[in-house]
Parts: structure tokens; C-alpha cells; sequence
């Protein structure tokens, strides 16, 4: 799996922190998506899944390879 | 009801039921039945509004999804065909506006961003512990106070109060004004001439905050924004006082009701209470919060929009220029999306409800709500186990008139 995520759409609303925190970062000044990694282990891959159903600005998206 | 069909244009029978509706005489936490008709019956519903316009009515969880995160989807309020709430919200909105929430990108997204540096989830979670106080502080002055006493003047409001004017940097001792006049704010029955009033008054209150900020800043979110926006001309001061507003309205009013309408749910549902206080992992507590979210879903009044291009969904086309009420209430009781909605359990996975919205305008507070919400349910039944209401269901005061519901007063004793 590879997560891509849309800094320009990020709304901050941190769900995607809250469900993978070690896939997922908010920055500091205000608060918008950044990756921790872009290829989450199998075990990670059910809580990218449920961050990407979340988030309310549709800034996530993931190719399965 | 006849629809009109996909390829007609849209036009609204004459027969189309008036919104909002009330709800049923002794079911005061749930939607009201007319309502969950309209949701059974169809995902999308004509409905008649106090102005004789006849928006859409988005009824269910997955169209409600699709459109608050579509782009054609404006939430700006000053358009023609946008479904205003009452004579008096089209008057304010439409004339000062309450910043970014009744705009669209990329200037939504440019003054929201000034302001969601302090509500990411780490910062949030380091305000734990002082929530935890505050809740604890104001437990004790209740039990060492008379009984029976008002949940909602004891704890409910001081709780969201105490840590919203904290982040902001606005005195408490001002709590009196601010709530009073947030509650005449957010009532569909307020005059225009009150509101009107109402508005230039918490307006010049937080634009001589932002003078005072500017003169001797502090640390605080109102001194910062005024020292890296104001004096830099990226915002202009009457910008930051409506955005101040905003914050300190939706910082305390909403996170209140929660507070005391879900203690009533929750008196109400004695299993679920017991759940509750005899919970011991943090998870469980987390979970409740959203399921009363889900089941309480206090912004009753409709997420209101207009569409800026027609749109096609559910065999239907919404056309340009025309409104859409997005009833949140009755997709959180979907059963598509939540089996057996209407009966509230706390060990339910929640997580997908819609009661902060969903799209570009979700709520920027939620962190901060959720945070409350789990140290408030988490805390008080478990220290007060004996908590019982002091009135008898009937004579509580619900705020059907108020665009967030909730209850008035919340007589209890212990």
C-alpha cells in the first residue's frame, strides 16, 4: 500500500492522527497532514484504511500494489 | 410525495411539508418523526422553509457524505437560493457574516488555517490535564453546594467556558454576557432588531479585546492571531473579532448542551450510565462520546448549502442556484450506516456519525469537544454515582427554538 496525502485540501481536522498515528503527522503552525511514512506495514494498513474513510476533506488516497 | 424526475426541471409540489418539524411529545432526544418519514421514504425531499422557498432535504448518511465534500457545494450565505434559517440568520449572515464557516475555498481555507495551529490532536491532548481539574473543581463546588441543583449553570456551561475563554485569552468574568447573548444568537425566534443588537455587541466586545491584545499581548490564540496577523495586515481587525466570535460561540454553547443533554440521555438509559461509570478503559469512554454524538446530534436545525452547478445524485438533479438543508440528525439514526439507530449503546462503533458535519467545514473545534467530552462523562458519573434528575421529564425546558438543541436548565440531585 502507498498513501498520498493533499496538503492544499487538508482541512486539519486530525482524524487521520487519531486512527494512524504513526502513519500520519499534523505540522505544528497549523495543523495540516504530513507523512510519517508512505508505505504503511500490514499492520497499519486497517487504520490507514478507516483514516482515509474519515477524513471529511478527502485529502487521502491509497494505491495497492 | 411525487419527485420530479431526473430530467424535469426541478419544481416543488405544493404539498410539501414545512421545516423544521417538531418532535413527538415525550421523545424529546429523538428526531422528529415526520422527519425520519421523509429519510425512510427518499435520500433527497422537498421541504418548506419559513420563507416560502422550498429547498432540498439531503436525508441520508451517504448522499449527506457526498455532498458536504462536494466542491459545486457552497456554504456561502450571501447567494440567492441559499436556505436561511429565519428572518433574523439571513439578516446576520448575509450582512457581517460569522467568518469562515459561511465562506467557500480559497478564503475559507486561508483564514481557517490561521486558527487550526492550536486545535491539532497532540496540543489538545497536552489541555487534559487542566480539563481534568476544571471538571473536578466544579464537581466538588457542586457537592458541596445545596441540592437540588442546575447542571447546566453548575457545570455544563462552566466547563467549555473556563477552557475556551483560556485559549482565547477572553476574561471569564465576562461569562454572563457572552453566554446570554451567544444563546439570543443562535435562536431561530430571535427578531431581527435583536439580533442586529446582539451581534454589534459581541462584536465591539471582541474587537476591543483585539485592541487590548494588540496594546499588551498575552498568551493566548486572540493575542497571537492580533500580533502575527493583524499587525502584519493579513487580517484586518474586524476579520479577527468575527473570528473570535465564532470560537467563542461554538467553543462553549455546543460543547454545553452536549454536556448536560447527554447526562439527561444518559438518566434516561440507567444501562448505559452504569456502562459508563463502572468503565475503566479510556477506550470505552472515547466510544460514548461519539455515540452521543451520534444519537444526540445537537445541531438540529440542517447543515445548510447551495449548489453551484447541477448535480446528480440518488436519480435526482439538484440544479444550480438552488438550496439544500443537510438534515445531520437523521442520518446519524440511518440504519444503513448504523444498525438499530435508534437505541443508543454506548459500545457501538460510532466513529462515522455526522454530528461535526463532514466536507471543508467540519468542525474545527472537535479535538477540543471530544477531549471535554471524554474528561466531563468519564468524570462526573463516576463521582457522583448517585446523580438523578430532580424534575420529572415533562417540565424540562428543551430549546426546540434554538439552531443547537439541548435543555435549559438540568435540575439534579445526588
Amino acid at each position: 500500500m502507498r498513501v498520498r496525502v493533499d496538503q492544499e485540501a487538508c482541512i486539519s481536522s486530525g482524524h487521520c492522527v487519531r486512527n494512524a498515528p504513526d502513519v500520519f503527522d499534523q505540522r505544528e503552525d497549523d495543523g495540516v497532514v504530513s507523512l510519517r511514512t508512505e508505505r504503511p506495514s500490514a499492520a497499519q494498513q486497517g487504520e490507514v484504511r478507516c483514516a482515509v474513510s474519515m477524513c471529511p476533506a478527502l485529502a487521502i488516497t491509497v494505491a495497492e500494489e | 410525495m411525487t419527485r420530479p424526475m431526473a430530467d424535469a426541471p426541478s419544481q416543488a409540489p405544493d404539498d410539501v411539508l414545512a421545516y423544521p418539524m417538531s418532535r413527538a411529545a415525550g421523545c424529546p432526544l429523538d428526531p422528529p418523526p415526520e422527519l425520519s418519514e421523509l429519510r425512510d421514504e427518499a435520500p433527497l425531499a422537498r421541504i418548506r422553509l419559513w420563507d416560502g422557498s422550498t429547498p432540498w432535504l439531503v436525508t441520508r448518511h451517504a448522499e449527506q457524505r457526498a455532498l458536504l465534500a462536494d466542491p459545486r457545494v457552497s456554504a456561502d450565505a450571501t447567494l440567492p437560493g441559499y436556505p436561511h434559517i429565519s428572518e433574523s440568520t439571513r439578516e446576520r449572515r448575509t450582512n457581517s457574516g460569522i467568518s469562515f464557516i459561511s465562506m467557500d475555498n480559497p478564503e475559507h481555507a486561508r483564514l481557517r488555517r490561521m486558527v487550526t495551529g492550536p486545535f491539532t490532536i497532540r496540543r489538545i491532548e497536552t489541555l487534559r490535564p487542566a480539563v481534568q481539574q476544571i471538571a473536578d473543581r466544579l464537581i466538588d463546588d457542586l457537592l458541596a453546594g445545596p441540592k437540588p441543583a442546575d447542571l447546566v449553570q453548575a457545570f455544563a456551561l462552566p466547563v467549555p467556558s473556563l477552557v475556551i475563554c483560556q485559549l482565547l485569552g477572553v476574561p471569564y468574568e465576562d461569562h454572563d454576557f457572552f453566554q446570554t447573548s451567544s444563546r439570543t444568537l443562535i435562536n431561530r425566534s430571535t427578531s431581527v432588531q435583536a439580533m442586529r443588537e446582539t451581534q454589534a455587541a459581541l462584536l465591539s466586545y471582541l474587537d476591543r479585546l483585539v485592541g487590548q491584545k494588540l496594546a499588551a499581548p498575552g498568551d493566548d490564540l486572540l493575542s497571537r492571531l492580533a500580533v502575527e496577523r493583524v499587525s502584519t495586515g493579513q487580517l484586518t481587525r474586524g476579520e479577527l473579532a468575527s473570528m473570535g466570535l465564532l470560537l467563542l460561540i461554538a467553543g462553549h454553547e455546543t460543547t454545553a448542551n452536549m454536556i448536560a443533554l447527554g447526562t439527561l440521555a444518559l438518566l434516561c438509559h440507567p444501562s448505559q450510565l452504569a456502562a459508563l461509570q463502572e468503565a475503566r478503559d479510556p477506550e470505552l469512554i472515547a466510544g460514548a462520546v461519539e455515540e452521543l454524538l451520534r444519537y444526540l446530534n445537537i445541531v438540529h436545525s440542517g447543515r445548510r448549502r447551495v449548489a453551484l452547478e447541477d448535480i446528480e445524485i440518488a436519480g435526482q438533479v439538484i440544479r444550480a442556484g438552488e438550496g439544500l438543508v443537510i438534515a445531520t440528525d437523521v442520518a446519524n439514526r440511518d440504519e444503513a450506516a448504523f444498525p438499530r439507530a435508534g437505541v443508543l449503546d454506548v459500545h457501538r462503533d460510532a466513529h462515522h456519525h455526522l454530528a461535526f458535519g463532514f466536507g471543508i467545514h467540519q468542525c474545527l473545534g472537535q479535538p477540543l469537544a471530544r477531549l471535554e467530552l471524554q474528561v466531563v462523562y468519564g468524570t462526573l458519573y463516576r463521582r457522583i454515582p448517585t446523580l438523578a434528575l430532580a424534575a420529572s421529564l415533562d417540565d424540562i425546558r428543551f430549546k426546540h427554538d434554538g439552531i443547537v438543541y439541548g435543555v435549559y436548565e438540568l435540575p439534579v440531585t445526588w
